[in-house]
């Protein structure tokens, strides 16, 4: 072995690269970046257009006021389906078979594809913010201490959904099926007191909301982007940092100790004549 | 000599289907060995369970001294697998996907130049295309750069040349004749004979799980079509007879009856027709009569 070179860390340092690489193919392909912006915008533009007049004694907006929820609603979805999609597609493609057939290659493979999809994630945030800040009033765009409540709230997020992205992209046996997985979070974002406030929801159905990340990054974004006086709408009339720190956070350790394991296990199942049986089933269908 | 491949009594059942039903094989260091058989013989399950992506039934297997289920990663970095590309990495450039591979092998060995190794399977100048962008050959050639990135002490191929035109595998062909000079151990999986005697010092012919035959290609031709038919005429009669030193029966034959010997023909099967008869005797399960089978088989003349 070469000397002062550790196999694992080189690993990772190539690993970063590949996010890097897969990163910029996504930020420069028109048609993949409509496809993650669509959501965001069409709320967005519907806000705008029925959301114009301020909340009472205050200069935010009716529209301004779901932005922070959208944003959310965003990180959930791209951090999630983004690393679903694209392991089950990586899977059925032959790439992790690739990274299987090199050494350290899965450790190198999952670096790249959470710092390739973090930076996505990241990256689509500010895109469909700076814009939102733009056209509605009242949102705290321009306060440092904004800034530092969004990042706090942005790395929790990327640890709640990034972790639970593998568990799923490992569990879905193909691509298709991930379909389903989108359209539950879409349900979830109609529960979850992103376009109306949660209270004014059923008390049962609030307690299915508070359990997944939808709501809670929703209401870290609004702590974030919303004056303090308007955490008197939510559950309990406050932002609920700790709540939220503690169900996002068990997210996170929940998909930490569940996607190694799920990884490890898929990774396992890779060879040749498993490429080349999905290959024929996809040829098949397509 | 050195094994670089060895196993004893390998088995492999799926279920209640016995796919491998006890492989000795082994592998010397340097040599290019193809894996002869016909589809669902078995080869492609060998060849997982050597690389390590495939847990075997039974058996005992070694490579490069290490059983591949337990091969850790600086094993890993000594072999190379060469993967049927299909649609990953599409959106990657050559040269980018083939530096980003390299640089996992650092820690164990320098790894190839990427620009000497495009030279070497001739990619130079498809070096920033995308990986969609290329051929189907071109794809092969990558696979095979892949493959060798880490300067592996040992190669697989599986099926390298399944879907290719006649010309794109001639230059496949050639490829793998170069690669000869590397001095990297070889191990090819084919159901096409004439690849399999192009490319390979020592063909293993794998039939209903096990292996049948085991030699150079003129060892094979020796071993299992030694027998010949000599058709000849005596004083104006025809003759047809099998049998097995046609050498020495031409030579009794002059020498018995002199010029009243004509029109002399001597056939025999070439290793084509035997290896398929080789291979369907073992399919249709009564390999016992495999060599009696060859018995009489004609073809080109020897």
């Amino acid at each position: 072995m070469n000397p002062g070179t550790n196999p694992t860390a080189t690993a990772m340092s190539a690993g970063l690269q590949r996010g890097w690489i897969e990163f910029r193919q996504t930020v420069t392909s028109v048609g993949e970046m409509m496809g993650w912006l669509w959501i965001p915008v069409a709320a967005l533009i519907v806000m705008y257009a029925v959301g114009g007049a301020p909340v009472a004694g205050t200069n935010v907006s009716l529209g301004a006021q779901a932005v922070p929820g959208i944003i959310g609603m965003n990180l959930v979805f791209t951090g999630l389906m983004g690393l679903a999609m694209g392991i089950t597609t990586d899977r059925d493609d032959g790439t992790l078979l690739r990274a299987r057939a090199t050494p350290n290659g899965i450790v190198g493979y999952l670096t790249g594809k959470v710092a390739g999809k973090a930076a996505m994630t990241v990256a689509l945030l500010v895109i469909v913010l700076v814009p939102a800040g733009l056209m509605f009033d009242g949102l705290r765009i321009g306060e440092p201490v904004a800034w530092l409540t969004l990042g706090w709230v942005l790395v929790l997020g990327l640890l709640a959904t990034l972790p639970m992205g593998a568990v799923l992209g490992a569990m879905f046996s193909n691509a298709q099926n991930l379909g389903f997985l989108a359209l539950l979070i879409f349900g979830l974002t109609g529960i979850s007191g992103v376009f109306y406030p949660l209270t004014a929801m059923p008390e049962w159905l609030q307690w299915v909301a508070q359990v997944f990340p939808v709501y809670w990054l929703g209401l870290g974004m609004r702590s974030a982007l919303l004056p303090d006086a308007f955490s008197a709408v939510e559950i309990g009339g406050s932002w609920r940092h700790l709540e939220m720190l503690g169900v996002l956070g068990a997210w996170a350790v929940l998909g930490l100790l569940l996607a190694p394991v799920l990884l490890r296990r898929m990774a396992r199942r890779q060879s040749g004549s498993v490429v080349e049986e999905r290959r024929r089933q996809v040829q098949q269908y397509s | 000599m050195v094994s670089v491949i060895q196993t004893r009594e390998l088995r492999m059942r799926y279920g209640a289907a016995d796919v491998l039903t006890g492989v000795d094989l082994d592998v010397r260091k340097g040599e290019v060995l193809a894996l002869l058989g016909p589809n669902g013989a078995g080869k492609t399950t060998t060849i997982e369970i050597l690389e390590g992506f495939r847990k075997r039934s039974a058996g005992d297997v070694s490579v490069l001294g290490t059983d591949p289920e337990l091969g850790d990663e600086q094993w890993r970095s000594r072999v190379g697998v060469v993967l049927q590309s299909w649609r990953d990495h599409s959106r990657w450039r050559v040269r980018e996907l083939l530096g980003h591979l390299a640089r996992f092998y650092v820690p164990y060995r320098a790894p190839y130049d990427t620009d000497e190794l495009l030279g070497l399977v001739g990619l130079t100048d498809r070096a920033h295309a995308a990986v969609a962008a290329l051929s189907g050959g071109q794809r092969r050639r990558l696979d095979v750069a892949i493959g060798l990135v880490g300067r592996p002490e040992l190669l697989f191929l599986d099926e390298p040349t399944v879907g290719f035109d006649p010309e794109g595998r001639r230059e496949f062909h050639e490829l793998i004749d170069g690669l000869a000079a590397l001095e990297t151990t070889i191990l090819l999986t084919t159901h096409d004979l004439d690849e399999a005697e192009k490319l390979a010092d020592r063909i293993v012919v794998l039939a209903g799980g096990q292996i049948v035959a085991d030699g150079t290609a003129a060892e094979l031709a020796a071993r299992i079509s030694g027998k010949g038919q000599v058709g000849y005429t005596l004083d104006g009669q025809p003759h047809q007879d099998t049998v097995a030193d046609p050498t020495t029966f031409v030579r009794d034959l002059f020498a018995r009856h002199g010029t009243a010997v004509g029109d002399l023909q001597v056939r025999r099967p070439s290793l084509a027709d035997t290896y398929l008869e080789l291979v369907h005797a073992f399919e249709t399960g009564s390999h016992d009569t495999a060599p009696s089978a060859l018995n009489d088989m004609t073809g080109a003349v020897a």
